[in-house]
Order: structure tokens, then C-alpha cells, then sequence
């Protein structure tokens, strides 16, 4: 029942995701964050399976800083996304970790990027994506309205119409998204879309 | 769908069934064995079996825990299952790791009381390395990194780690799959739907602390009474500033009574002697 989608605008990128942390037929939390700040410009939405998504994200945040103190210059986003799938691929015969993950990132020279890593270690450089049962109906959303250079008004005008449509039409939808971006200023939370009120 | 009924009565097997429910007169008045439809589906006993299957593994057990204004609240019952068969109503489901953490345990029972230990041994440890406290954030998130490395072999542990250090009161639920969350209130356990019904409803932050353990004793109450594989004896501690007290320990039979007393029926009618004719 997790739902991650983003898309690259003009000048950014936007990610997009819920926030429930589920167990069974239980919610154990509504707020939790699953959109992580991998540097200063970089995003990582990840969903999947509790443990793997909170261990496997903070081991490539980690190596990703540890990157950067040992070089002085931090890692592009192509080079994360090449890492983060080098890691999933080696892992995914022994012990593989279940987490889909989209990252985001803003390079001075390139712009914003996406990347679509899913389980088994695909790689793709995207303009949009989804993952979870939400993609259903995000992706087919966002192919209709998504247009190159949007601008940002636009883009969280789209993302808020996959929420309005995941929220009225997946059974079991999570009542909470937590919307980040990534531009030239660095990565940062944009906004939550709350209708369930946690303390 | 018939459901074949031949094996009830066997002395009616030679008898074909249509003529069964009519007894013929002067002609062979003996009932074959009855059958009845049943509606035309794909599983028709196993509609519900879904529903059930889902919560039936799920630790047996109700334990709870809740931050608010003057700490943490940790409450749990103290019945063992096996199954359907109950081994102990008097099993300590709240561990004390040290004088100011507490650890709650759902799952396996050895499980949850090695790794506590374990976490225990591992806090002491740092104190002495680095002349401090271990925070509950640090605490957790060791715990939390042993069970990921142990993850798809078995172990099955459903844990929070409550706990006050420099920061205020703090509260984290740890799980045998690598979970980990930081939260203000949590219930782990086959009751803890029913124990969050009521806690959810009834919590406010500004409680006092008799308050706030009555709230937790009637959640950890309505859960046993609902749910087989929780039950026994309802502990509540609290955790402030000083380090953990246990603040009771009442047997949920005696509080049934306490919040359910028996009340005495009007008598309806009374049989009297009939008077001596």
C-alpha cells in the first residue's frame, strides 16, 4: 500500500510520499518520513519492506557523506544512482533488500534528475515514476497531464491530483503524503498533504 | 452443492435421495439420508478463513506504550500461549534493561528476553566507554541493527524501548524484520487493535500520572477480554525523569468485576408453594 512517485520540472525535481508505516491490518504511525535527504541535493523516496527500507537507505546515505569527506566534492546524482543499484545488485543474490527506490537530484552542470531502482536492481533515468499500488493510477495521470519544463506550480498541482486520486480510489489508501524538491537552493520538504491528524 | 450426508446414516445409502422426504405410503417409509443445498461458491467455509489467518500468527500477547506529559507509560498482560493451550498466565512481558529504560515483549519469549539482556549488557557497556548515559534513540537503534542482521532467520521479536534520557521522555517500537519507529504511542501484540480502540480514544497529553495508568490498565483490560491470548495479570509502569516504578499489577478477572460489578436482577417470578390442596 506504499506509494512513491516523482517527476522532474523546470529547474527541479519533486518526490512524493506517503507516510504510513503499516503492520498487517494495523497502522503503527501516519507520519513517518520516507523521503530522505541523501546530501544537499539529493532525494531518495524509498518503499518497501520496514526494515530494509530504513537500514538500506541510511547505508547509502552514509557512503554517500563518506564520499564526500574522503574526496572533498560530493557524488553526482548519476553516480548515487549508480552506486545505489551497484549495492542492490550485489546483494540481490544472497540477501536481497526489498525497497523500490526514486532519487532524486540537482547538478549544477546537468539540472535535475530522476531515477526509477526497483528491487532487482533496475536502473532507469526518468522524467516520471511511481511505485506501489498508487502507480496504478499515478502513472497514467502523469503521462496525460505531464508536460517537459513544467514549472512548479504545475508540477505540485499534478502530484496533488495523484493524492486526490490514490486517496478516492485505492481501497486502503494512506491518509498522509509528505511532498519534498530538489533545485539549485538544495533538497528540502516542500509540504505534507495530511487528512488524519497524529500527535 | 449437496453436501454428502451418506456417511451419517448408513443404514439410508440404498435409498436414491429424490424419493427421501416424502414418505410413500404403504411403500417403502424409510428416510433417506437428508441433504440440503448450500449456496453455489468458490470456498464457502473458507470466507473468513482470510480474516482470521492474517491476525492468527501475530504475537499473542497485548503490551503498550505512551508518552505524555509526565513520561512514558508502559503497560502489558502476562499470559503465555501455545496456541490454544494457555502455559502461563504470570509471564514478566516488561523487562528492565536499566534503572531508567524499559523494553516490552511480544513474540518469542526467549527471544525477547535474550536481546534484552543482550541490549542491556551492550548500554552498560557504553556508559563505561564514554562516562554517559546511552540515549533511547542510541539504545533502539542498536537493538534495531542486531535483529536486521539476524532477518529471515526467524526470530520473532515485537518490542518497544521507552526510556527518559537528556532529551525528555523517549519511545521507540523495534521489530524482528529490521523495523524501527519513533513514535508517541504504539500497542504491539495480537490485542492490540482492541488496546488501541480505547487508547486512541481516551489519550490526551496534559494526564496525570494516575490518570494516564488508569487509561493504560483499561486498554490492556478491554484487550483481554476480547482477544484468547492475552490475559493473566496487567502490569503498568511509568518512567519519569528519576528512572522506571512499577506502579501496579491487578489481575484483569478481579478488574472485570471492578468495572463490570454484578448487578442484581429483579426477581421476575417466584415459584411459591402450591397450597396444600
Amino acid at each position: 500500500m506504499e506509494c512513491v512517485f516523482g517527476l522532474v520540472g523546470d529547474g527541479f525535481a519533486v518526490v512524493a510520499a506517503d507516510s504510513s508505516a503499516v503492520h498487517s491490518i494495523l497502522v503503527h504511525k501516519s507520519d513517518e518520513d520516507k523521503v530522505m535527504l541523501l546530501d544537499s541535493h539529493k532525494l531518495l523516496g524509498a518503499s518497501g519492506e520496514a526494515g530494509d527500507r530504513a537500514q538500506f537507505t541510511e547505508y547509502i546515505q552514509k557512503n554517500v557523506h563518506l564520499y564526500q569527506f574522503r574526496n572533498g566534492i560530493p557524488l553526482t546524482t548519476a553516480a548515487a544512482a549508480n552506486f545505489t543499484r551497484g549495492e542492490l545488485a550485489t546483494a540481490l543474490r544472497k540477501n536481497p533488500y526489498s525497497v523500490n527506490i526514486l532519487l532524486a537530484g540537482y547538478d549544477k552542470d546537468i539540472g535535475p534528475s530522476l531515477y526509477y531502482i526497483d528491487y532487482i536492481a533496475t536502473l532507469h533515468k526518468i522524467e516520471k515514476g511511481a511505485f506501489g499500488y498508487g502507480s496504478y493510477f499515478c502513472l497514467s495521470m502523469m503521462d496525460r497531464h505531464y508536460h517537459s519544463g513544467m514549472s512548479l506550480e504545475e508540477a505540485i498541482d499534478l502530484v496533488d491530483k495523484c493524492i486526490m486520486e490514490i486517496r478516492s480510489r485505492l481501497v486502503i489508501a494512506p491518509p498522509n503524503f509528505v511532498i519534498k524538491i530538489v533545485d539549485k537552493d538544495g533538497a528540502r520538504e516542500y509540504a505534507w498533504r495530511k487528512s488524519i491528524k497524529s500527535d | 452443492m449437496k453436501l454428502d450426508a451418506t456417511a451419517l446414516d448408513s443404514s439410508a445409502a440404498l435409498i436414491p435421495s429424490s424419493a427421501a422426504l416424502i414418505p410413500s405410503v404403504g411403500g417403502d417409509g424409510v428416510f433417506a439420508a437428508p441433504s440440503f443445498d448450500l449456496p453455489s461458491c468458490d470456498d464457502f467455509d473458507g470466507f473468513q478463513k482470510n480474516a482470521k489467518e492474517t491476525l492468527k500468527h501475530a504475537k499473542g500477547t497485548t503490551t503498550l506504550a505512551f508518552i505524555f506529559k509526565e513520561g512514558v507509560i508502559v503497560a502489558a498482560d502476562s499470559r503465555a500461549s501455545m496456541g490454544g493451550y494457555i502455559s502461563s498466565q504470570s509471564v514478566k512481558k516488561i523487562i528492565e534493561i536499566n534503572p531508567y529504560m524499559l523494553g516490552t515483549m511480544a513474540g518469542g519469549a526467549a527471544d525477547c528476553q535474550f536481546w534484552h539482556r543482550n541490549l542491556g549488557i551492550k548500554c552498560r557497556l557504553h556508559e563505561l566507554a564514554n562516562k554517559r548515559r546511552i540515549s533511547v534513540t542510541g539504545a533502539s537503534k542498536l537493538l534495531a541493527n542486531i535483529l536486521f542482521s539476524y532477518r529471515g532467520m526467524g526470530l520473532s521479536i515485537g518490542t518497544m524501548i521507552a526510556g527518559w534520557d537528556e532529551k525528555g521522555p523517549g519511545l521507540y517500537y523495534v521489530d524482528s524484520e529490521g523495523g524501527r519507529l519513533k513514535g508517541n504511542r504504539f500497542s504491539v501484540g495480537s490485542g492490540s487493535p482492541y488496546a488501541y480502540g480505547v487508547l486512541d480514544n481516551g489519550y490526551r497529553f496534559d494526564m496525570s500520572v494516575e490518570e494516564a495508568a488508569e487509561l493504560a490498565r483499561r486498554a490492556i483490560y478491554h484487550a483481554t477480554f476480547r482477544d484468547g491470548a492475552s490475559g493473566g495479570v496487567v502490569s503498568v509502569y511509568h518512567v519519569g525523569p528519576d528512572g522506571w516504578k512499577k506502579l501496579s499489577g491487578d489481575d484483569v478477572g478481579e478488574l472485570h468485576y471492578k468495572y463490570y460489578p454484578v448487578q442484581t436482577t429483579p426477581v421476575e417470578q417466584e415459584m411459591a408453594e402450591a397450597p396444600a390442596a
